[in-house]
């Protein structure tokens, strides 16, 4: 496991960058669902004002 | 009639039900395949000849870098389709793209410059890859820029559209400056015609995690597509019925 984690010397390269993939992956899932959230939040609101037509 | 399909994706409501539809098969898939593409990138590919374990960063530094340019492609397909047909989805679609790409890009740059800097002894060189890769990381922020600094969407959306299109002409300087130019970073390996260039137990997971990204992306697009479309929709009668799902 040791052996594993320290990545035959590249240790600070490899694992940076993985980890730095991964966070940008998952921000994005995150940020996709906020803003779809958000959309619809708006159109909700827009609903109740009734600011749309018809 | 054979283009029905196409008119029936320059309609918001088709679209929108057509997209939650379509969103877990993207989704899951793209789970199964990154999981997967990262085992066996880290534990069953073998350590390479020359550049020992560094070289796993080429399992996330490649897929970031094919989803950059296949984001920037799709933006400005999208770009020109709304330019040219006046479609309102196809302007929310290339919208959708700008942060997934910029994003992508950021990381293409950062683990490019990780993996530089034992193979080259440098974190960062002016180098023809280097700097057209960065250009488009420009080029997605420019465009979200122009887009906030128009309130009008209408008016942002066709402002937007043309600097994507225009834009276009820097992915294949990006695809062919390795050859093109006498640059540090390596040739393509496998994007490429003939035979990959590299044993089927270090290809096999890049190949999947190529394919997980790409599933990924379409999961990330069909989600802000929908959020994208709702907010250029003002008929309330299929507001209310996309919001009851």
């Amino acid at each position: 496991m040791s052996e594993f984690l320290y990545m035959g010397g590249y240790a600070a390269f490899v694992w940076p960058s993985y980890a730095l993939t991964l966070v940008i992956v998952a921000l994005n899932v995150i940020w996709a669902r906020r803003s779809l959230d958000q959309a619809r939040a708006d159109a909700r609101r827009r609903l109740l004002r009734g600011g749309a037509t018809t | 009639m054979a283009w029905t399909w196409f008119h029936r994706l320059g309609s918001p409501p088709h679209v929108y039900a057509l997209a939650a539809r379509l969103t877990p098969w993207f989704a899951w898939p793209a789970a199964a395949l990154i999981l997967a593409g990262l085992y066996g990138g880290l534990v069953l590919a073998p350590p390479d000849y020359q550049q020992g374990d560094d070289f796993r960063i080429i399992y996330v530094h490649a897929p970031s870098a094919w989803m950059s340019l296949m984001v920037y492609v799709t933006m400005a397909v999208a770009a020109a389709v709304g330019l040219i047909w006046r479609m309102k989805v196809a302007h929310a679609a290339a919208a959708s793209c700008a942060a997934i790409g910029a994003s992508f890009t950021i990381a293409a740059l950062a683990t490019g410059s990780l993996w530089g800097r034992k193979m080259w002894g440098t974190y960062w060189e002016w180098d023809p890859r280097l700097v057209s890769e960065l250009i488009l990381l420009f080029l997605f922020l420019g465009y979200m820029a122009l887009r906030s600094a128009i309130d009008d969407l209408q008016r942002a959306d066709r402002a937007s559209a043309l600097l994507a299109v225009v834009g276009v002409v820097n992915v294949p300087i990006i695809h062919y400056s390795v050859l093109w130019w006498n640059s540090l970073h390596q040739a393509p390996s496998v994007m490429k015609l003939g035979k990959p260039d590299m044993p089927a137990a270090m290809l096999a997971p890049l190949l999947i995690m190529l394919v997980g990204f790409t599933f990924l992306f379409v999961y990330l697009l069909l989600v802000r597509l929908r959020g994208e479309i709702l907010r250029r929709e003002r008929t309330a009668s299929w507001i209310r019925e996309a919001l009851a799902e």
